[in-house]
Order: structure tokens, then C-alpha cells, then sequence
């Protein structure tokens, strides 16, 4: 190996050449691709637990971990991967094939956010109590797209009573979302499950964050997330689906400190 | 003013061109605007002075006709907020500005209306309209009427409250501004409202035909043509369409989006609204301009308004009534069956309603319509409308997954493709009175350029490419056309020069939302880039390239 590439202790022989020849610069650096301002994902200053997990993998890589801050917007993946800019996308949808994506490391889902005294038990899509209650739903981009949950929402005719919370904003539509429900604006919130807990918990609200059960014909709310790179990248998705995998305790503890509401179970899973 | 009358005729009474020698046509002069966007604009001529305001950042230039070359007399920089641009949907275009009372008016990027002295250059005024923090813009040519100036915003896909605003053309005080959604007392619906079909009738329909809040949000944005008809005292212009809600999330017919209204010019009070695309599934703005004619249908002479929508139906509406005298379509449309006179109701066809999970094909006509913003032409002498427009349809694939700030969503992927035929791009001779085209020239790219019509009963219009061509008004058979450096999306006029000649002149730079993959410089591979307009149009990067010019042409 020559000098430019650093000691890849943990990271099997193989791997390491293949990251030094395909990815010189990777192999030095993790250049992550990030928003400056998504909290609980990330934030300029690192506290968010997409942070907290891109500095655990570059350690195990022994790589120097560097971001480029660009906030999440359309064709976030062409402005950032395929310009170069940066090398790993944390936090993606699996599925999102417009990237080539790692080993999933955890998995959430569309969730009610509630005060659990005034909606005691409420999980289901066909619950009554969704018809008179001020629902906040997240909408995304431009053309305010509902989330698979908010659209089923709308399927049932369940409009009327909805508010729309874009995910673009100053500050994160969870944290609008779970405010207004603490300031009595809304009364139930319907959230991507990772994001509300952090919110909740760090103003020490009593609210609830349960996944939504919806009926046979509603699609499926929930995906599994995983890191994201440029499509070809093999040698980087694979060395990224290996520390992902290495570092599941550690990466299950972050989630667990950030309140992130996850429908799969914690620990050791198959790298995809 | 842009549409060159109040009835938007953009019909030259001149004489000279004809076809017998419009072969003959040369270049006469041409000068540079420096901007490299869409230049959608009207040149504009009053007292031998021809100005021109261009695309972002909305500089105005006159130029005097008078001496040779057509120096610059004067310019006038607004200096817009450069951070407009990022909140125009569609290229940072502007549609031109309007001579009156010895003023220029125009509009900027960034919500302002500025009057200039026509002689000087020197500011009158100028009036902050709009809020681009809120995703607003102002894309439209004003129309003055009297001491009226009339005026509008842009921006539906932001979740903005479409308005039409009337100012005083002295003082650039506001008068009054009716909004397109909302409780009656902020449409301007009063006791002179008497809407033809029922549907439209009722107290605050502009709030209850919308669930919870969702008008304040709900688009109908104003930013096509505004024309006037003096007899009446009416003024009309289409609303855009509902915003920025997904469909099934704002159930209802959503008025007043997606249609036509006419008010008192004075009052602004609304006299009838028709409505061509209610609860619109398909982006089909209502915004395109109406052209006032008189039309004889079933043996009578109307006093009509001819409407070719964004939903592929041309409509001629009896202007004094609102009530749809035909509703014909002018390309293929999939999208519905057919518009019943007797109710006004279009026949929506559900098998084509674009939902994420479901793989529609065919959807026609697509997103930017049977025709946009570019407006047509009317000649009275052949009795013809000439319509720049596209002939495009457009797949909705099969869901795929999105993660935008971290939120996963289903989207479904809008993939334009050409029309049946496989031409993108139709210009076509409409004859209002006997429901059907006289003629049809197809082009390659769609036809983004305005109209103009003459009485030497030659046609211009432009291409994409960025041919400038005159057809015979009777037949279409293509006279003369001159390859100016850009692609064409401007709207060309005729004037008499000082010297007594016609001359005809158009400002050549592609953009506009058909053309921002060469002028703003768009990957053609991102299948979302431009509204989903990049990939029909992937090939216009080989064949032009960015670039402002105005071109005047005349007989040697």
C-alpha cells in the first residue's frame, strides 16, 4: 500500500486495496453527503444520529470523516453523488433506486404521534377518532406530496380535518408537527416513526409514538433505511454494508438514545 | 400591449408584407438583450420606439426606431431580488410589457409593478405586489385599461393564493385585488355575479368547494393574457390551476382554479366565471389567453370569447353570458370524454387519473396541455385562429420510492412522450365558427412562440429550434423563414416603422418551461428536470443553444 493510504485495521485486506485503487480519496476521507439542518439526522454542528453513526463507520474505516452540506432537496442524488461532491448518502430509503444502497440498518414507519390520554389505544387507519380530530401530516416537495400515510388518510376521505406540514422548512416538520400537538394546534400527528421521539423527548412531552396499523389494501407504510452511493460503487457499498454491520450494537445504542421508533427488532442482521 | 388590442387578436392591420413578396423578407437590424433565459416577451412600439424587457433580470430597453440600427435611447435595470429566481417553476421568464398614457408598464421576478416614463426612462413608480418568501413570482404582461393597470401572480406549484391586481396607472396605488380562492368578499363576488351554470352559483363556493384551509393555499394563480371588451366593460383572464395539494386531498371542484373569469374593469366585481377543468387532476391551468371575436354558431352572430385550454377543448363562451357555445377538441384527448354545453361539465376519465402504485399510460393531452402560455392569433379576414401549441401525452409510471429531508414517499414519475403522429409540435388553423381546424402545420419541438396574424394575410410564428416562419393565413403554406440564432419562444408583432414601412420583429432565446433544458442547462437524464418537460425535449441541446436577440425584419 503506499503512503497515501492510511492503515485499514479492521477492514479485511481485500476491501482495503480495492478502496485504495477504485476510491483514493475515499479511502482517506468518508465524504459524507448531509443536511446542514434535518435534525434528528443530522445537523452542521453533528448532533444529529445520522452524525453520530457516519463517525462511528468512519472510525471503523479508519477513515477522516468530511461532509458536504447541502440541504435535502430534488435531486438531492444528482447535485451531490453524481457530481462528486461527496461519497455516501446516510439514511435513505433502501428501495430509492436512484442511488445504490447499502445493507439496511434499521427500519421505521408511518406513526401517530398522540397524547396517549386522549387517544388511548389509537393505532388503526379506520378508527373512528381520525374523523373529527386536527390531524398535521408531512408533504413533501413541491407539489405537496402526502406520505403513503397521509394518502391513506385521504383515501378514506379523511381531508377536510388535515393540515399539511412540508418536510422543507426552517425547521423539521416533526418538530412543527409534535410542537403543535404540544400547543394544542393539532391533536394527533402522522410521522415518519424515526423523527418525532427525539423532539418529544428532549421537551419532555407526553406523547405517544405509535406505527400505524393500516387495512389489506393500504400499501406498506414502513421502509427499511440504509446508506446510499453512487450506482457502480460495489467496492464502497460493500465495505460501508460490513461496518454497518460490525458496528450494530453501537449503532442500535445511537438509535435507541435519539428515541427513533423502529419496527424492526435491534441487533445482528444479514448484510444485504 | 402584448396581445396588440384589448380583444387579443394579435392581428396587424398592415398591409405590405404579403404573400405575394413576404419571400422577399430580409433582416433589417438586431439587437442583443445580454440575457441568456427565455425571452417570452412582446416587443412592444409606440412613438417610434420599440422596448423590450427581458427575461431576469427584467431590464427594459428602448430603442429608437428612428435612427439607423435603432440605438438605445434608454435602459431601465429594476435590479430584482436575485433570489426570485429560485421560485420561478418555469424559467425566469417574462411575457412583456404594455404602453399606455405615455407610460411603460411591466412586471418583475420579484412581485414588483415598476411605470416608467416612456420618453425618459425615469421611474414613475413601482408597487410590491407579491412575496417571493412564499414562493410567489410575477411572470405577465400587465393590461391598462383607461387609468387602469391590471396585473397578476405566478407560482401554483408553491402553494400560493392566486390574485389579480388593479392599480392605479398614475399613482400605482392599489385599487382593489381579487383573489381566485377564498370567501366571496375576497373574489370580488358580489350581487352582479350570475355564473351561467348552476355549479358556480352559491355563497363562498371559493371556500366550500375546498376541505379545511386548503384555499389558502389552493394555486389559481393569474398569469396568462388579460383582454377587455369596451361594450361590455368587462375584463377577462383564466385562473390556474389548484395547488399545491395532491388531488385526494383537496376533493371538491376547487374554485375558482382552472377556469375563466370575466369582471366589471372597473369594480372588478366578477360578472360570470366558468370553470373548464374543476378539481383538476392533470395541471391543466385555465391561464390561456381569450380572444374576443364575434362567432356565428347555429346561425346567430355572437359576441364570443375563444378559450383553447390547457385540457385540449377549444371553447367559444358567449362573453356576456359565460354560457359555452361549443367546447371542440383541437388535440387528442384521453383525459375525458367530452364537455356537455347543457351543464358545462367536462367528462373526466377516471381510468387516466395519475396514482402512485399505478402505471397509467396515455395520458393526453399532458401536463403543459393541448397548448400553454404562448398565445394565439385571430384574422378577421379569414375568420381563423392560429394556434401555436405542442401534441404531447404523457406516461404515469409505476411508483418509486423518494427520501426528501428525510421523509419517504411514493411518487409517480410523470414521463412526457410525444402525441399520436410523433410530432411534438402543431400550428393549427382553427375555424371557431364551424368547430374544426382549416389547416395543421406539425413541428419537431412544440411550438412555444406566440402568433401573429396580419392583414397582408401572412401568419408568423417561431420554432424551437429557432425558425422564424410566415405561412399563408389561408392555406399554411410556408412563404419565407429565417434561422435566428436561438430557439424561439417569443411573441413576434408588426409595426410601421417612421419610415412608413411594416416591419416585423421577434425576440429569438429559447427557455420557458419547454425550453429551460438548453437555458438552464438541464440534464436531460434526470427525468424530473423541468416540470418533466427535459426528456421530451432531451434532443434540443443538439439543435439550439442559449442566447437573447431581437430581430426586425422588413421588404428590401
Amino acid at each position: 500500500m503506499s503512503s497515501r493510504c492510511p492503515d485499514l485495521r479492521a477492514v479485511a485486506f481485500a476491501v482495503a486495496l480495492t478502496l485504495c485503487i477504485a476510491h483514493p480519496a475515499a479511502a482517506r476521507e468518508l465524504r459524507v453527503c448531509a443536511d446542514p439542518n434535518d435534525l434528528p439526522y443530522s445537523d452542521r454542528a453533528g448532533d444529529g444520529f445520522e452524525n453520530r453513526i457516519a463517525a462511528l463507520i468512519a472510525k471503523d474505516l479508519g477513515a477522516q470523516l468530511t461532509y458536504y452540506w447541502l440541504p435535502q432537496w430534488r435531486g438531492y442524488a444528482r447535485k451531490t453523488l453524481q457530481q462528486q461532491r461527496c461519497d455516501v448518502i446516510p439514511g435513505i430509503a433502501q428501495a430509492d433506486d436512484s442511488v445504490l444502497a447499502t445493507a439496511a440498518y434499521y427500519r421505521g414507519t408511518f406513526a401517530f404521534v398522540y397524547a396517549g390520554s386522549r387517544f388511548p389505544g389509537l393505532s388503526s387507519l379506520d378508527d373512528p377518532r381520525l374523523r373529527d380530530a386536527r390531524i398535521g401530516v408531512q408533504v413533501v416537495g413541491i407539489d405537496a406530496t402526502p406520505t403513503p400515510a397521509a394518502r391513506a388518510l385521504a383515501r378514506r376521505g379523511i381531508v377536510a380535518n388535515v393540515v399539511g406540514y412540508p418536510v422543507m422548512g426552517d425547521t423539521p416538520s416533526a418538530q412543527r408537527i409534535v410542537d403543535a400537538i404540544a400547543d394544542g394546534t393539532l391533536d394527533i400527528g402522522v410521522v415518519w416513526s424515526p423523527q418525532p421521539g427525539y423532539f418529544i423527548v428532549r421537551r419532555h412531552f407526553a406523547l405517544d409514538v405509535v406505527p400505524i396499523r393500516g387495512a389489506r389494501d393500504d400499501p406498506r407504510f414502513d421502509f427499511a433505511i440504509a446508506m446510499g452511493v453512487r450506482r457502480g460503487d460495489v467496492a464502497l457499498r460493500d465495505a460501508l454494508s460490513a461496518s454497518l454491520a460490525r458496528l450494530t450494537p453501537k449503532i442500535d445504542a445511537v438509535l435507541r438514545e435519539y428515541a427513533v421508533t423502529r419496527v424492526d427488532a435491534p441487533g445482528p442482521r444479514a448484510s444485504r | 400591449m402584448a396581445g396588440r388590442d384589448y380583444a387579443a387578436t394579435r392581428f396587424s392591420p398592415l398591409d405590405q408584407i404579403n404573400t405575394g413578396n413576404v419571400g422577399k423578407l430580409t433582416l433589417a437590424w438586431t439587437f442583443s438583450t445580454g440575457v441568456l433565459r427565455g425571452h417570452e416577451a412582446a416587443p412592444i412600439v409606440a412613438d417610434n420606439t420599440l422596448y423590450v424587457v427581458t427575461p431576469f433580470p427584467n431590464v427594459v430597453y428602448a430603442l429608437d426606431l428612428t435612427q439607423p440600427g435603432a440605438p438605445i435611447k434608454w435602459s431601465f435595470s429594476p435590479y430584482p431580488s436575485s433570489s426570485s429566481q429560485g421560485e420561478a417553476c418555469c424559467d425566469v421568464v417574462n411575457r412583456g410589457a404594455v404602453y399606455a398614457n405615455g407610460r411603460i408598464y411591466f412586471n418583475t421576478l420579484d412581485n414588483q409593478t415598476i411605470a416608467l416614463d416612456a420618453k425618459t426612462g425615469k421611474e414613475a413608480w413601482r408597487a410590491q405586489l407579491g412575496d417571493i418568501a412564499k414562493g410567489e413570482t410575477m411572470t405577465m404582461a400587465p393590461l391598462v385599461v383607461g387609468d387602469v393597470v391590471y396585473v397578476g401572480n405566478s407560482g401554483g406549484e408553491y402553494g400560493v393564493r392566486g390574485w389579480l391586481q388593479a392599480l392605479d396607472a398614475k399613482s400605482g396605488k392599489p385599487l382593489w385585488r381579487a383573489y381566485s380562492t377564498g370567501p366571496d368578499n375576497d373574489v370580488l363576488i358580489g350581487p352582479s355575479f350570475k355564473p351561467f351554470y348552476p355549479q358556480d352559483r352559491g355563497t363562498d363556493l371559493g371556500k366550500s368547494t375546498w376541505p379545511g384551509d386548503a384555499w389558502k393555499i389552493g394555486g389559481g394563480t393569474v398569469w396568462g393574457f388579460v383582454s377587455y371588451d369596451p361594450a361590455l366593460d368587462l375584463i377577462y383572464y383564466g385562473t390556474a390551476n389548484p395547488g399545491p395539494w395532491n388531488p385526494s386531498q383537496r376533493p371538491g371542484d376547487n374554485l375558482w382554479t382552472s377556469g375563466v373569469f370575466a369582471r366589471d374593469a372597473k369594480s372588478g366585481q366578477a360578472r360570470w366565471f366558468y370553470q373548464t377543468s374543476p378539481h383538476d387532476l392533470h395541471d391543466y391551468d385555465g391561464i390561456n389567453e381569450n380572444i374576443l371575436i364575434d362567432v356565428a354558431v347555429g346561425g346567430q352572430t355572437h359576441h364570443a370569447l375563444v378559450h383553447p385550454d390547457r385540457n385540449g377543448y377549444l371553447y367559444v363562451i358567449d362573453r356576456q353570458t359565460g354560457q359555452v357555445l361549443s367546447a371542440t377538441p383541437y388535440v387528442p384527448i384521453t383525459t375525458s370524454t367530452g364537455v356537455d354545453i347543457r351543464t358545462g361539465r367536462i367528462a373526466w376519465s377516471p381510468d387516466k387519473n395519475p396514482e402512485p402504485g399505478k402505471t397509467v399510460r396515455d395520458i393526453c393531452p399532458a401536463s403543459p396541455g393541448g397548448k400553454d402560455w404562448q398565445p394565439a392569433a385571430y384574422s378577421p379576414r379569414t375568420h381563423l385562429v392560429y394556434i401555436p401549441h405542442q401534441n404531447l401525452c404523457q406516461d404515469a409510471m409505476t411508483s418509486q420510492v423518494s427520501y426528501i429531508a428525510g421523509t419517504p414517499y411514493v411518487g409517480a414519475e410523470l414521463k412526457m412522450k410525444p402525441g399520436p403522429g410523433g410530432k411534438r409540435g402543431l400550428f393549427t388553423a382553427w375555424d371557431p365558427a364551424a368547430a374544426k381546424s382549416a389547416w395543421k402545420i406539425e413541428e419537431d419541438f412544440p411550438v412555444w412562440s406566440g402568433a401573429l396574424a396580419t392583414a397582408g394575410d401572412v401568419v408568423f410564428y417561431g420554432t424551437m429550434e429557432g425558425w422564424f416562419k410566415a405561412v399563408d393565413a389561408k392555406t399554411g403554406n410556408e412563404l419565407w423563414k429565417f434561422k435566428t440564432g436561438s430557439g424561439i419562444v417569443g411573441q413576434p408583432v408588426s409595426y410601421r416603422g417612421p419610415d412608413g414601412r411594416q416591419y416585423v420583429a421577434v425576440l429569438s432565446g429559447v427557455g420557458g418551461w419547454a425550453g429551460g433544458i438548453v437555458a438552464g442547462n438541464l440534464d436531460p437524464r434526470d427525468e424530473s428536470a423541468g416540470g418533466g418537460f427535459a426528456t421530451v425535449v432531451a434532443d434540443l441541446k443538439q439543435k439550439t443553444t442559449k442566447g437573447g436577440m431581437l430581430y426586425v425584419f422588413a421588404l428590401p
